[in-house]
């Protein structure tokens, strides 16, 4: 098997990275101490088809194919982790509502999350339960025949300060489901989140619902099939979008140490002539390699619709949070105390990507469940 | 629809489910997801693996544990949307 671009994809890998050089990493440190995401720059993104990257055109999407979506992660996540998560939150609902949306809700939404004209976000995590997240305690009781009371508390949800509409996870009678509800619904309280160690400018907000009603045909799929099939097919996408994101931060954390050991001298000679500092770009090296190989696979079976797709990209995401995050602190390393300041852009790729290894399924969770899959795989 | 094509859409479909469910004495009629015999992840992959193999899109609507609980129950679905 090799792995080659088509010249379809090295041409939208060159608009990624032009549009990522100029837009966001001038002013990537600027978004990460203000916390926020300039809405000027959210309209650019979305007019570049970001917003909708993997939608059908019919939905006014780039109906981009998984590597495509890749290249277009990393070269986002070069720039700044939390306009990659920004893209990244939009196309992971609008996906889940693609394939288990009523007609309606594709026809009403849809379009509206391409074009940028709203913002989604997606809200499962709750104060007491993370990684648990089968026993969500957020629920959906009837206030009548049409419509569910929401009743609960999400916290830690990106985009939550300025979204337009929410997928919020909670349990219908003990089931798992998800249900669609917009930011101005009665009883809905948001509380922005701030001072996260990363991924700073993603706008993190605390929702409290209190006798929040929505209507039913907002369930999204149905009663019971909230986590799967609803949640796992955003999931997955995340997951897919971070492996490749911190591909992005390794890289960008890689050019910035060739740049800098190539014109910084110590003890007479350039950093990149001792051999320790060698050692550390030969190991940033190596591991980027592989994990792009992984996440090119993961990506070529989720094109496939290949069935174990979605345990490659756990393997593959498991991988490249964790080297993003040696990479980032190697980098860190090699600048010494320029790569402290606030100015440089290693310390912000090193704090977003701790966050990596913690979002869309920690990497204690990914072992657990690729060492699942190797019992399954290799067990005689 | 013949029976050895339908025969043959079972064996797939349990040639699947025992990659993964082991040692276990699987019957046409056996309640998967009954006995905690699979959990989210695999099932998951069930819902791709049908769509792949059969050609098949399974949507909101099919969402309903009876479709997916037997090996009856699944060559059933494929079978209407087929
Ligand atoms: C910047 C940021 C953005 C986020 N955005 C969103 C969002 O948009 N929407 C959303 O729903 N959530 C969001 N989250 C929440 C995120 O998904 C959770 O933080 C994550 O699922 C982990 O849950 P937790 O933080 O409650 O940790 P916990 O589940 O409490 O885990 C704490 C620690 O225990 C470990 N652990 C837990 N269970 C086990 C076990 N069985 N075996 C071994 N170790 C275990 C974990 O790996 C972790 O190290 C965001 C979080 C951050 C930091």
């Amino acid at each position: 098997m090799g792995i080659q671009l088509s010249e379809h994809q090295k041409k939208d890998q060159a608009a990624f990275r032009e549009f990522v050089n100029k837009e966001i990493i001038p002013h990537a440190n600027k978004y990460d101490s203000e916390e926020r995401l300039p809405d000027e720059l959210l309209v650019k993104v979305a007019r570049q088809g970001y917003s909708g990257a993997i939608l059908p055109e019919q939905f006014g999407g780039r109906a981009m194919d998984y590597i495509t979506y890749g290249l277009l992660n990393e070269e986002l996540g070069r720039g700044c982790a939390s306009v990659r998560g920004f893209m990244m939150m939009q196309n992971m609902v609008a996906l889940t509502l693609l394939k288990w949306g009523s007609e309606e809700q594709k026809e009403r939404w849809l379009g509206k999350i391409a074009s940028g004209q709203i913002i989604a976000a997606f809200a499962l995590t709750e104060p007491e339960i993370g990684s648990d997240a089968m026993h969500i305690e957020t629920t959906f009781t009837d206030a009548d025949n049409e419509t569910y009371m929401v009743n609960g508390h999400k916290k830690w949800i990106t985009l939550g300060q300025i979204a337009d509409l929410f997928l919020v996870f909670g349990k219908r009678r003990g089931k798992l489901s998800a249900v669609l509800m917009e930011k101005d619904t009665p009883g809905l309280t948001i509380t922005p989140l701030t001072g996260m160690l990363g991924l700073r400018a993603s706008m993190l907000a605390e929702l409290h619902f209190d006798n929040s009603p929505v209507t039913k045909e907002n369930l999204v799929g149905r009663v019971g099939f909230g986590f799967v099939p609803v949640g796992i097919t955003a999931l997955n996408l995340g997951r897919y979008s971070i492996a490749w994101g911190c591909l992005g931060i390794g890289q960008a954390c890689l050019d910035a140490c060739i740049d800098h050991t190539s014109t910084r001298k110590q003890f007479g000679d350039y950093l990149k002539n001792h051999q320790l500092i060698q050692k550390m770009i030969a190991d940033m090296t190596v591991n980027l390699k592989a994990g792009r190989l992984l996440s090119y696979h993961a990506g070529h079976m989720q094109e496939m619709g290949d069935q174990d797709a979605i345990m490659e990209i756990m393997v593959a995401k498991y991988f490249t949070s964790k080297m993003a995050f040696k990479i980032a602190s190697d980098a860190v390393q090699i600048h010494g105390a320029s790569g402290c300041s606030h100015d440089s852009a290693v310390q912000r790729h090193l704090r977003d990507a701790k966050i990596m290894e913690i979002i869309e399924g920690t990497s204690q969770i990914h072992q657990i469940k690729i060492a699942d899959y190797a019992y399954r795989e290799y067990a005689g | 629809m013949d029976s050895s094509q339908v025969n043959n859409r079972k064996t797939r479909i349990k040639t699947f489910l025992l990659r993964y469910i082991r040692n276990y004495a699987l019957e046409d009629d056996s309640d998967i997801f009954g006995g905690g015999l699979v959990n989210s992840l695999f099932a998951m992959q069930l819902i791709t693996f049908l769509e792949k193999e059969f050609a098949i899109t399974i949507e909101n609507r099919d969402l309903k544990l009876d479709n997916f609980r037997t090996v009856n129950a699944m060559a059933d679905l494929i079978e209407r949307k087929s």
